[in-house]
């Protein structure tokens, strides 16, 4: 119970996040009307997305201090996790794109970041898998996560914010910005964010746990 | 420290001056560039609108650039690295390495500038500003690409990797550097873009400094 008290408490706030998620009352807003609810699915993601992208730099610096292979587990890891999230971030905001917008993809400066941002960490998965030494492509893997997350937070952060973004809250966009933030909204939207970020966290510590069997099993394979 | 980066600087500049193939050669490259996009645009002088000169100039300098420093790491052997690893701070290197690419991508652009001036026309109102913005993007280009560079080195594939690793880091600087440059050429008030600048500054910053602090790490193995 000491140890697994947090999945516990992934299911249940998922199990609200999807009941509540889908029948509270929402705020009948135009252009948006229901499909507000995708602010529980779709941008819960990114946030989700950018936490583990945070953790995954944590495990990075500290591989490049500590030169410890548990480390980089920790932290390739948690960047695949961020990606399915940025994958599944991206495609619900496509579906959600056609039916606000008319179009699965419009220039907006949001969508083209995420996409960007989406095309560096690709780039890290081959970067790794065109090192073949393990403690080689641990370090200079890590070495380019943190390069390029110092690169995606202008890019997130500072270029949406010169230009106006379609999206909602955006550019005179209805949205759900302070003031017209339902407070409903926000009692499923918090708890969504929390429970997609612990799903994410589930999905990587099994992904580690998995790869640390690998690889005793390789060494006992090697040495025996 | 300084006395080490100018010592290097001047190394990267006898060395390219020894071998002159490898910057001929990228110089021609920007020039048959230029010529095949006026070819295939089928375009005269001034049959250009702005927005796409500006758009077809930066492309140009991003994979001319993307190509000239490709190789700032590999040109040289392992031995002579390894020696460079003993004498040199692995600070001195990269901040030496990015400076000289930093003047090889300068010069890249200003020729890219006069080429395309001649075959399509000059539209630029702001010259001032049109070179300032010139001199910031040479300057991004060369801190992310000097830093990329030196991580697709480690790996055996790295043309293909150079590319892919560098473009999206680019591509933030890419971006203010061709909002601002749109703004020169249709010589608006110096005051929008005083914020756009600004930006690219601290873009450029924050890639010099990350490049700067991870290098070591990188030349350690």
């Amino acid at each position: 119970m000491k140890t697994y008290w947090w999945k516990i408490l992934a299911i249940m706030l998922l199990a609200y996040t999807i009941i509540a998620g889908l029948l509270i009352d929402v705020p009948r807003l135009p252009i948006l009307n229901e499909t507000i609810r995708a602010l529980f699915f779709h941008v819960t993601m990114w946030f989700g997305m950018l936490l583990m992208l945070i953790v995954a730099v944590y495990y990075g610096i500290l591989h490049l201090r500590s030169g410890d292979l548990v480390h980089d587990d920790m932290a390739v890891e948690f960047t695949n996790t961020a990606i399915l999230f940025g994958v599944v971030g991206i495609s619900t905001g496509m579906i959600w794109a056609k039916f606000t917008w008319g179009d699965y993809w419009t220039n907006d400066p949001k969508l083209n970041a995420s996409a960007i941002g989406l095309l560096m960490y690709f780039a890290y998965l081959v970067l790794r898998n065109s090192l073949t030494d393990v403690y080689q492509r641990a370090r200079i893997s890590a070495v380019y996560s943190i390069f390029a997350f110092a690169a995606f937070i202008p890019l997130i952060f500072i270029l949406p914010r010169l230009t106006d973004s379609l999206h909602p809250g955006n550019g005179g966009n209805p949205g759900f910005n302070a003031y017209d933030m339902d407070s409903n909204l926000r009692t499923v939207f918090y708890p969504a964010i929390i429970g997609w970020t612990l799903l994410g966290t589930w999905i990587s510590t099994l992904r580690v746990r998995f790869r640390r069997l690998e690889r005793k099993l390789e060494d006992k394979l090697i040495n025996q | 420290m300084w006395k080490e980066i100018v010592l290097l600087v001047r190394k990267e500049a006898v060395l390219e001056w020894r071998q002159k193939y490898a910057i001929n050669g990228i110089l021609l490259y920007v020039i048959s560039a230029v010529f095949i996009t006026y070819l295939s645009m089928g375009a005269g002088k001034g049959n250009l609108g702005v927005p796409v000169w500006n758009a077809l100039y930066w492309i140009i300098i991003l994979f001319s650039s993307v190509n000239a420093v490709a190789k700032s790491f590999v040109q040289e052997h392992q031995g002579r690295q390894l020696y460079y690893y003993m004498i040199a701070s692995p600070e001195a290197i990269i901040l030496s390495k990015t400076i000289y690419n930093t003047l090889l991508t300068l010069l890249l652009a200003l020729l890219g500038y006069g080429v395309f001036g001649i075959v399509f026309g000059n539209p630029v109102a702001d010259q001032p500003l049109f070179l300032l913005n010139l001199f910031l993007g040479a300057m991004g280009f060369s801190a992310s690409l000097t830093m990329v560079s030196a991580i697709a080195s480690k790996t055996s594939n790295n043309g293909t990797l150079m590319a892919i690793l560098s473009f999206p880091v680019l591509i933030p600087i890419l971006l203010m550097a061709i909002q601002v440059s749109k703004n020169a050429i249709d010589g608006l008030d110096r005051e929008i873009n005083a914020e756009k600048i600004l930006t690219l500054l601290a873009i450029n910053a924050i890639v010099a400094v990350s490049s700067y602090i991870l290098f070591p790490y990188l030349w350690r193995s």
